[in-house]
């Protein structure tokens, strides 16, 4: 972690000192670098806490009792520095468009001359700086362990992500506006996350989670200002997360952000937001947990069954996939939710899984494009597997794999927090997870049908022929998306390896 | 030799020549069809040395086999068979060669638009995964098997698929079978969690369920299966399915993949929920009940040949379902036995079907009428097809229609009675279809087109020929396969659900 907070001020000075045209040759391995380095440590340490078995019992409390090493947070933090390779791979693609997917400058007016110079001139570097923020903010995110850190790493994650979503190449007024709508509704959502901190502080005195736990038993204070504050949390991690209601900011910033940043927000957010989110059900208010659980329980319901109910209208993929990605929010809430080491441990599979054929997903559909950018409208779509049978392919394999058929890691995923969920005595929301993945499974379906059954029109676009980078991260999303499917194994071993949380 | 692995072989076998045909270039179409040929054959030959290596008067369960897969959930690459899932799994054995030669024409019309190495690679992989599906003695892996076949068989419908409707066809096929598929995973996870955390058939076998818990489980596991089977009402994705799909994947699709569903619901439902089992039993007697009258009567008036035939199946899959749900002995063998007939006679009345209707270049019937005049061998054999259909004595399908009637007969005789009925509707469909077809006046329409005037070919002949033969030789001996299916019928039903037969006649009277 502190390996990319080092790494993500010297990508600055880097910005800073570094002729422009040797940025991006400095940038991309630094950055890479950078998260293998950090990678290796997270491996250094698991295997430091681990006992003979393999299991992480153990673990710190470091930086004064703010920052918890457990098993959990190794896991997500690994989870989240592979994602991020990835992630980064994808936005290092320079091959589909000169100078990549980014413009140097967010603000300038969408369509003015300032404009459309920079859309001509080279590839914008600041996006490595921005990205190795964002992702040593998920990671401080994921291993939080007060409220107070979690506010500061939510903000260090968030704020670089609002700018990545502005910086498209193509569509600058799509990108920005989706970048204000993110922005804007964000701050409101860590306001309400900071207001619920302080709640919290009224009701126990403390702010780290060990003093909560212990304060929902043995504090005086009335429960008012616990039950407020714990939905005024909820309320902050439920819009990173997109949970139904706060979830309408997902579609424009997923079809507005440039491609590969949606990647990373669909991939990396998600696993930190989730981090963060079981980390405090788990760890502070586990004993409060027939306080939320109906109302967190309703809400998941919601989720899945909207997200999986407007994905079925969606023209445009990214925004399908956006509503297909609320609809995973409800089944990785349903697992949250199970409240048992099970729910924890799928969850956290759930996210990996999904994570990985997410941005093989998008990874796709920056290749798919025409003299005009990406063709991301859906009847667009129609003849792929004509013209260009891999990648449709590829795509169809990724789309089976996000309506759970067996034999993919979406599979594997959803019957683990599914049975965590039956195993918790939450069998009512499995059914609704049940009923909306009925759904869900129409939308992917049609995608499928469109690339295979449908005649090439005149505008079917031609496939990019990818570049390194998007090649091998697009093989390895795939690649997983089968392992995790047939021989998931290892992978959920680790998961269930991962203990628990230290409180 | 009773090591060997015969059925991870039996399932790997035919996955493996997929995988190899599926990275064969198009232009390869014709290596392709010799390939396939042969690799089916050879699974064949394996699936022979299965039915030898098989003891009838054995074990229940015999040829055991397990390997681990994720030993976090307890599950197992495990395989078993019965004396039901050694006929479903023969009769894969002798289907699937055939099909491929049935699809020699079919697929060179295609060649160019579609790709035939990857047609034959779908068949192939259809085959390892409906053969996993009835060996396997793993639930999850079971249910790994039901849900991954629906992926080839929708490729094939909709990709190779003859009339526009195709795409339809296919999405509703996909729909209607992962909707059920994901009850039975609500279902599934059910077991799991009150079952105590193991997947193994046998062991679950032993467990108690409370009511509640068994009924819901239950309910999951047989809407999957009656919507596999298909039953009344879960029936409509059939006759699209089967009007669409190429004629060799059709009869593919309904002489075996459709089984799934009611040897799912003897597997699964009877032998694991046999309480619910016995408590939903009325119900499923009166939708299968439904299904004969209601199916029977709506072949009669169709005009689409291949959607004629997907109806008579329902009305016959009723014909199963209440020899299942009778629970005695005699019903169940005769169902088993049906399941096995059905599959022969119905997959040459589609093979048949497709030859006629790749000649006329149209499945309406309207297009045929005195046809006979022009192929009269073709027609004898589509005669006879018919015959087999409305199970006429001499061919087997009679054989397990009579046990599924005298059984059900000595419990419910209403229902037998009823059912009857059906037997008179099938003659009726079968034979007005017969003749509106081939016999009357010549229509001058046929002689147009030059195909309809050259008769039953050789290749065509081999593949029919097989099953007539097994049609008829089953029908005046069946005595190898009823000896193979009456012990694994007679344990689930007195073991697993307590169920004995009711002495002839006298219970009756207290009904």
């Amino acid at each position: 972690m502190l390996v990319l907070f080092g790494a993500a001020c010297a990508s600055i000075l880097v910005e800073a000192a570094v002729p422009r045209d040797w940025r991006f040759r400095v940038q991309v391995p630094l950055t890479l670098i950078s998260l293998i380095v950090a990678g290796g440590f997270l491996v250094k340490l698991a295997t430091k806490y681990a006992d003979d078995d393999g299991v992480i019992q153990q673990g710190t409390l470091t930086a004064g009792k703010a920052v918890a090493i457990d098993g959990p947070a190794l896991f997500l933090q690994g989870a989240l520095v592979v994602l991020g390779i990835i992630a980064v791979l994808l936005i290092s693609e320079r091959r589909l468009e000169t100078g990549g997917a980014f413009v140097a400058q967010a603000a300038v007016t969408a369509g003015s001359q300032a404009d459309r110079r920079q859309a001509k001139t080279g590839g914008a570097t600041e996006v490595y700086a921005m990205v190795l923020f964002a992702l040593a903010g998920m990671l401080l995110f994921c291993a939080a362990n007060d409220l107070l850190t979690m506010f500061v790493a939510l903000e260090v994650f968030s704020l670089p992500l609002y700018l990545l979503c502005a910086l498209a190449r193509r569509r600058r007024l799509l990108s920005q506006e989706a970048s204000l709508k993110y922005f804007l509704l964000g701050a409101f959502a860590s306001a309400f996350f900071l207001y619920g901190v302080a709640m919290i502080y009224g009701f126990a005195g403390r702010i780290d989670f060990a003093s909560i736990h212990q304060a929902v038993v043995t504090s005086e204070r009335s429960k008012t200002l616990l039950v407020i504050g714990l939905a005024m949390l909820a309320i902050g991690l439920l819009f990173k997360i997109a949970a139904v209601p706060f979830h309408v900011w997902t579609p424009d910033v997923y079809q507005g952000a440039p491609t590969p940043v949606t990647a990373f927000m669909a991939a990396c957010t998600k696993v930190a937001a989730f981090g963060g989110l079981i980390r405090v059900l788990y760890v502070a208010f586990e004993r409060s947990s027939w306080d939320f659980r109906p109302v967190l329980g309703a809400v998941a319901a919601l989720t899945m069954i909207i997200g999986a109910v407007l994905a079925v209208t969606q023209t445009d993929i990214k925004r399908l996939l956006a509503y297909s990605s609320i609809a995973n929010a409800g089944y990785l809430l349903t697992g949250a939710l199970a409240m048992n080491s099970d729910g924890l441990r799928y969850t956290m599979f759930y996210l990996v899984a999904y994570g990985f054929t997410v941005l093989a997903a998008f990874g796709i559909i920056t290749l798919v494009r025409d003299a005009d950018g990406e063709a991301t409208h859906l009847s667009r779509w129609a003849g792929l597997g004509r013209r260009s049978p891999l990648v449709a392919a590829v795509f169809t394999f990724l789309m089976l794999a996000f309506a759970g058929i067996p034999l993919t890691s979406g599979f594997t995923a959803k019957f683990g927090v599914f049975a965590a969920a039956v195993g918790g005595n939450m069998t009512w929301l499995v059914i609704v997870g049940v009923v909306s993945s009925m759904i869900l499974a129409f939308p992917y379906l049609r995608v499928v049908v469109l690339m295979w059954l449908s005649e090439a029109g005149e505008d079917t676009p031609t496939v990019s022929i990818p570049g390194m980078f998007t090649s091998i991260a697009v093989a390895f999303g795939v690649i997983l998306t089968l392992v995790l499917g047939v021989v998931p194994q290892a992978a959920l071993q680790l998961a269930i390896n991962a203990g628990t949380f230290l409180r | 030799m009773s090591n060997f692995p015969y059925l991870s072989l039996l399932v790997g076998l035919p996955l493996v020549g997929s995988a190899v045909l599926a990275f064969l270039p198009r232009s390869q179409g014709a290596l392709a069809k010799k390939l396939a040929l042969v690799w089916t054959l050879v699974t064949l030959g394996l699936t022979v040395a299965l039915w030898v290596a098989f003891k009838a008067n054995g074990a229940r369960f015999q040829l055991k086999e397990s390997y681990a897969w994720i030993p976090q959930w307890d599950v197992h690459f495990s395989f078993f068979v019965d004396g039901i899932a050694l006929v479903m799994i023969a009769l894969i054995g002798v289907l699937v060669p055939l099909v491929v030669v049935a699809s020699w024409k079919t697929v060179e019309k295609l060649d160019g638009k579609r790709s035939v190495p990857a047609y034959f690679a779908l068949l192939l992989a259809l085959q390892g995964l409906m053969t996993g599906a009835f060996a396997s003695s793993d639930v999850l892996l079971f249910y790994v098997f039901f849900e991954a076949m629906l992926v080839p068989m929708y490729f094939l419908i909709g990709s190779y698929g003859e009339t526009p409707r195709r795409q339809y066809a296919a999405v509703k096929f996909f729909l209607y079978s992962l909707v059920g598929g994901l009850f039975m995973l609500a279902a599934v996870i059910g077991l799991w969690v009150y079952g105590g955390h193991t997947f193994n058939w046998e062991t679950l076998q032993q467990a108690d369920f409370n009511t509640m818990a068994e009924r819901w489980m239950f309910l999951g596991f047989f809407i999957a299966f009656a919507i596999k089977a298909p039953f009344f009402p879960f029936h409509t994705w059939l006759p699209d399915a089967g009007g669409a799909a190429p004629a060799p994947a059709a009869a593919l699709l309904v002489a075996v993949m459709d089984k799934v569903g009611t040897f799912g619901i003897l597997r699964y439902c009877l032998s694991l929920f046999p309480n619910a089992s016995k408590y939903f039993a009325p119900l499923a007697i009166a939708l299968s009940l439904v299904g004969i009258i209601y199916a029977a009567l709506l072949a009669v008036g169709q005009d689409n040949l291949k959607r004629l035939v997907a109806y008579t199946s329902v009305a016959h899959f009723g014909f199963i379902g209440i020899g299942i749900f009778a629970f005695t002995t005699q019903s169940g063998t005769g169902a088993v036995l049906y399941m096995l007939n059905h599959g022969l006679a119905t997959g040459l009345l589609f093979l048949v079907v497709g030859f006629l209707v790749a000649r006329r270049g149209s499945a309406s019937i309207k297009d045929f009428g005195g046809a006979g005049k022009l192929v009269p061998i073709l027609a004898g054999v589509f005669f006879l097809a018919g015959l087999a259909s409305l199970a006429l004595p001499g061919t087997s399908p009679f054989v397990s229609e009579f046990l599924v009637l005298i059984g059900v007969f000595s419990v419910y005789k209403t229902v037998a009675v009823i059912a009857t009925l059906g037997i008179v509707l099938a003659a009726g469909y079968v034979l007005w279809m017969y003749q509106r077809t081939m016999q009357g006046t010549l229509n001058p329409a046929l002689k147009e087109v030059p195909a309809m005037n050259k008769d039953i070919k050789v290749r065509e002949l081999v593949v029919v020929a097989p099953l007539i033969a097994l049609i008829l030789l089953l029908g005046f001996y069946p005595k190898p396969v009823i000896d193979v299916i009456n012990p694994a019928v007679k344990a689930t039903l007195i073991q697993d659900l307590g169920k004995s037969d009711p002495a002839p006649i006298s219970t009756e009277a207290k009904k």
